[in-house]
């Protein structure tokens, strides 16, 4: 098997295994591996960090390579800072319409497509990254997330970020930077979902 | 198939595997009880919508670009608009005659031909999406929160354009626009038929 039909395999596999995973009873997620990897399955598991992420890595993508790292480090670094000022709290923050329109924003400006400077951008995912980590920080209070909890959603965020703006900035034929902008558009609409159901 | 293509259309199959797992219970999002699947199956649980959603698409690949992406990128987020309506409780007057009267016009579209200017066709298109998210909005089964089901609700829409703008390349060849005209006839006969049941 060469390396290339090895990796496809990986990933078939990595995607059947997603697909038929349980669902997890726990407050958080337990992996059963430590809270580091607790903190990477819960990132994995929350569609709406794992949108925020997406869409903030095809915004940085479509705004060329410089405003992809721009984005990737903002919005890790924000991430764990957002996280370790939410950790101390003694409830659980929840803030439907705070993540609702994290993802209506950056989503909208994705299918839009406005030329944005790098900074501009930077300080979108910053924002994006502080929110989302805060509440993710705050989930200490419910289920003892602790800090590698923490810093397992984080390493994912950059991870995820890294990957998918580095295939968005690849992406250099018409039709596939117009697909880049209809995912933004089904990102942003899914935030218009979610913002309804929480004023609901 | 082309390196980015390919790679579009893994990171695709994997995220659909991805969003397929179960949902998380008792997770941070309370009530997030109908998963993608429920999402996904509601878009396609009507003709009426289905016609409609296909007809933009068979429409878009008539115009050819820009509409052919404009009508996509916009679509979702007026639907999804709509839907936030019904979600809210905003009542519309006549959604289920002007979802008909959409068939009528889409249909008619396809099979005249119809070249408006760009702005007028993201209008009707974008008119009647707002009947279509609210029909959807107000029809969401009790209790069913969460970011899955809008990704669910928001792809199936999506990939009924897709389904549209693929049959729509018939266009290309004498015989394929014959059968795309004759194809809108359908659509609009079959919305000459829903109106009627709705006037009933």
């Amino acid at each position: 098997m060469t390396r290339r039909a090895a990796l496809r395999a990986a990933a078939v596999l990595a995607a059947l295994a997603a697909a038929g995973s349980v669902p997890a009873e726990a407050h958080l997620v337990q992996s059963g591996l430590g809270p580091f990897y607790d903190g990477v399955a819960h990132f994995a598991v929350s569609a709406d960090d794992l949108l925020a992420a997406l869409a903030v890595a095809l915004l940085g993508g479509l705004h060329g390579p410089r405003a992809g790292r721009w984005a990737l480090f903002s919005l890790a670094g924000a991430w764990l800072a957002g996280g370790l000022a939410g950790l101390p709290r003694e409830t659980v923050a929840s803030w439907p319409l705070a993540t609702a329109l994290s993802l209506i924003v950056v989503g909208g400006l994705v299918a839009w497509n406005p030329r944005l400077p790098a900074p501009a951008v930077g300080a979108l995912a910053l924002a994006v990254g502080a929110l989302h980590g805060y509440l993710n920080g705050s989930l200490s209070a419910g289920g003892a997330f602790g800090f590698r909890g923490l810093l397992g959603t984080a390493v994912s965020a950059f991870v995820v970020v890294a990957l998918a703006a580095a295939l968005a900035v690849s992406l250099k034929r018409e039709w596939t930077r117009i697909a880049v902008r209809v995912a933004g558009s089904w990102i942003a609409a899914i935030g218009l979902l979610m913002a309804a159901w929480s004023l609901r | 198939m082309k390196p980015a293509a390919r790679m579009l259309l893994w990171t695709g199959a994997a995220l659909a595997l991805f969003f397929w797992a179960s949902p998380a219970l008792a997770h941070q999002e309370r009530g997030q009880a109908a998963g993608l699947l429920a999402g996904l199956k509601h878009p396609v649980s009507g003709l009426d919508h289905v016609l409609a959603m296909i007809a933009v698409g068979l429409w878009g690949a008539q115009l050819g670009a820009p509409a052919i992406w404009v009508l996509p990128v916009a679509f979702p987020m007026v639907m999804a608009f709509g839907a936030a309506l019904g979600v809210l409780g905003i009542a519309i007057p006549g959604i289920e005659v002007g979802i008909a009267v959409s068939a009528i016009v889409l249909g008619v579209m396809v099979l005249t031909e119809a070249r408006p200017p760009l702005g007028v066709a993201a209008l009707i298109v974008a008119f009647f999406a707002i009947f279509h998210g609210h029909a959807h909005g107000t029809e969401l089964p009790a209790g069913a929160s969460g970011v899955l089901y809008s990704v669910g609700f928001v792809v199936a829409t999506g990939c009924l354009h897709g389904v549209g703008i693929g049959i729509g390349t018939i266009h290309g060849w004498p015989k394929g626009r014959i059968a795309l005209r004759l194809g809108g006839a359908a659509v609009a006969l079959a919305g000459v038929f829903f109106l009627l049941r709705a006037l009933a």
